[in-house]
């Protein structure tokens, strides 16, 4: 009974969010709904037992990555956004194949088997720190350089240019 | 009653208790800090309110609520309004994990001395540290006031860049312990090193406490970190706007925050309620002698947040940046290799 | 007494999740906001990556969720810094508006 109310809780707060994005004009009110998203998911990732995943999700997600979303909506304190005629065709077209997709694709999904309990299933730190570190090793040593890549870049395209 | 509702009653009991306790504890704090400012100065802090000026929080906190709710024109209400309630609730949500003690009997009922035992409690307050950003950035930018904007700028870039040097200084803690609930690394602290030096995380990890202690100054904003504020710069930061209630969540979110940096320095670095065993006091004394080894250690962090408030100058902006980024981390990543190394060399 | 939820409740979900993510991927016209579309579809594969990882009682669909966040995050250091050096040539966040390969 718990599990089956709080995932609905948290689905409908996670899909409400998610509307409440797309229909939000102001940059702003989108980015605190997509953090609001990453909250839920990750107290559905809790559900599911990835006890170590629902930390980092709040941490790198809502705490590192949208803060620069934030940041950045501050900095150039960007206004509402104005639809043009491509986006409302967008919509009339969009929103209805959009929404067909997620039909087939919930129809097909459903049918799949399988049921999640609490607590029969945990990734904590220690498990996937041995899976990480052993048999990830390389693709975590790679991510690394990813990560210097992008730092270098990112300075390189923010940096006012001196002449 | 079945047991979830029972579960559900005993942790709403527990957070209303905790809650009491630390807007109390945050209160006079604010009283400690302006009475130990006061005497570094010369001066006698609040003296006219009880005695020695003991009931002054009282009658701040009366003010507080009396003072006119101002709601300037141009800001962006909605986040306006929200911004310091996400501040208050996120101050008060990491101190869920933070466990006081061992468990607490009351006669043959008998409960951990903590709202909740967490596995990862060490990243719930990372996770929750890293989100309390927002109630900051949003209250800048909502109030649509260029000090108030300037002032969250601020704060924001200085959480985000001391929040990772936060972050890595806890990992050698982590590696000597070896797990992430709270409860467990202090346990791993009881014991002596050499039969008289307490088995603290401090000794080994001296290094990790300072980086520690800095970055959790700029993450609580206190000076000699204060940027965000700098009443002679910015006239009052992210909240020049706000007024009445509205600021004071503010305040007790900055105290309370306080709080919530020394009990984990505490927790991971002074062996939390361990302490001695003061044999001589009645049975029923004895079990809260805990308890006060911890409220004890908390009030010696606090005493050190004031007495450095009232010593140090505030940081230049650019130096500010630059210590975090090129000193401190450094220090935390050297620290880390340090010790891995030692266990990597000590460990057969 | 229903303990369990079934795992094609949260595919069904993330799949919800990716939708609007594709859906604000095409409707918005604010450069920002459609980087946080992105971001959604990411969290929304997220989703499904612990799922199955928890309907075959193995965490390598969750350590897959490591790596998709430092790609995201990588993700999103470098796009913002596009979408700042964009903004402070072209002062414009419409991507309808950023149409000239040159200014």
């Amino acid at each position: 009974m718990m599990h089956t109310v709080l995932f609905i809780i948290f689905a409908v707060v996670c899909v409400a969010a998610a509307i409440n994005l797309l229909a939000q004009r102001h940059p702003i009110n989108s980015a605190l709904s997509l953090i609001v998203v990453m909250g839920s998911l990750a107290l559905l990732y809790l559900l599911l037992g990835a006890e170590f995943v629902a930390a980092v999700q709040i941490i790198i997600y809502a705490g590192a990555i949208m803060v620069l979303f934030v940041f950045t909506i501050m900095l150039l304190n960007a206004g509402e956004e104005e639809l043009s005629k491509s986006s409302r065709v967008a919509i009339v077209f969009g929103v209805p194949a959009v929404a067909v997709i997620v039909a087939a694709l919930a129809y097909i999904l459903s049918r799949g088997a399988g049921t999640a309990a609490l607590g029969d299933f945990i990734g904590g730190p220690k498990e996937i720190g041995r899976l990480l570190f052993r048999d990830f090793l390389l693709p975590f040593e790679v991510t690394s350089v990813l990560i210097l890549i992008a730092i270098m870049g990112a300075v390189v395209l923010a940096r006012r240019e001196e002449r | 009653m079945p047991t979830w509702a029972q579960f559900v009653l005993l942790s709403a009991a527990k957070s209303v208790v905790v809650i009491i306790i630390l807007l109390t504890a945050v209160a006079y704090a604010v009283w400690l800090e302006r009475k130990v400012v006061g005497r570094m100065q010369n001066r006698w802090g609040p003296t006219r309110v009880g005695p020695f000026g003991l009931l002054q929080p009282l009658a701040d906190g009366i003010k507080f609520i009396l003072k006119e709710d101002i709601i300037p024109t141009n800001v962006y209400k909605p986040l306006y309004i929200a911004a310091p309630m996400i501040s208050v609730a996120l101050a008060l949500m990491s101190i869920a994990v933070v466990p006081f003690g061992e468990q607490l009997r009351f006669g043959s009922f008998s409960t951990p001395a903590q709202i909740t035992d967490v596995n990862v409690a060490l990243l719930v307050l990372l996770g929750v540290t890293s989100v309390a950003v927002y109630g900051v950035a949003l209250a800048g930018w909502s109030s649509n006031s260029k000090y108030s904007l300037l002032g969250s700028l601020r704060a924001s870039a200085q959480m985000v860049s001391y929040e990772a040097s936060l972050g890595l200084s806890l990992i050698g803690v982590l590696l000597l312990s070896g797990s992430l609930s709270l409860r467990e690394i202090v346990n791993g602290q009881s014991g002596t090193y050499f039969g008289f030096l307490p088995r603290w995380n401090f000794f080994p990890q001296f290094i990790a406490f300072f980086v520690y202690l800095t970055a959790a100054f700029a993450e609580t904003n206190r000076i000699p970190f204060d940027l965000p504020e700098a009443e002679t710069e910015l006239v009052a930061g992210y909240h020049t706007e706000y007024s009445s209630m509205k600021f004071a969540m503010f305040f007790m979110a900055e105290y309370t925050n306080m709080f919530t940096v020394a009990c984990v320095g505490t927790l991971l670095f002074f062996g939390g309620w361990h302490g001695p065993a003061l044999t001589f006091l009645p049975m029923v004394v004895q079990s809260f002698v805990p308890l006060f080894w911890f409220a004890f250690k908390i009030f010696l962090f606090l005493f050190l947040y004031i007495w450095i408030r009232g010593t140090l100058p505030r940081f230049r902006y650019d130096q500010l940046m630059a210590f975090g980024w090129k000193v401190l981390l450094p220090i935390a990543l050297a620290n880390i290799v340090l010790t891995s190394l030692y266990i990597g060399l000590t460990t057969p | 007494m229903m303990n369990t939820v079934p795992i094609s409740w949260y595919l069904v979900l993330s799949a919800v999740l990716f939708a609007c993510g594709v859906t604000g991927f095409i409707i918005k016209r604010n450069i920002i906001t459609i980087f946080m579309s992105i971001e959604l579809m990411l969290n929304a594969v997220n989703l499904s990556f612990v799922a199955f990882a928890y309907q075959w009682k193995q965490l390598n669909g969750e350590v897959f969720v490591f790596f998709v966040m430092v790609v995201a995050a990588a993700e999103a250091a470098v796009g913002l810094a596009i979408i700042i050096s964009v903004f402070r040539t072209r002062e414009t966040l419409s991507v309808d508006k950023v149409d000239l390969l040159k200014l």
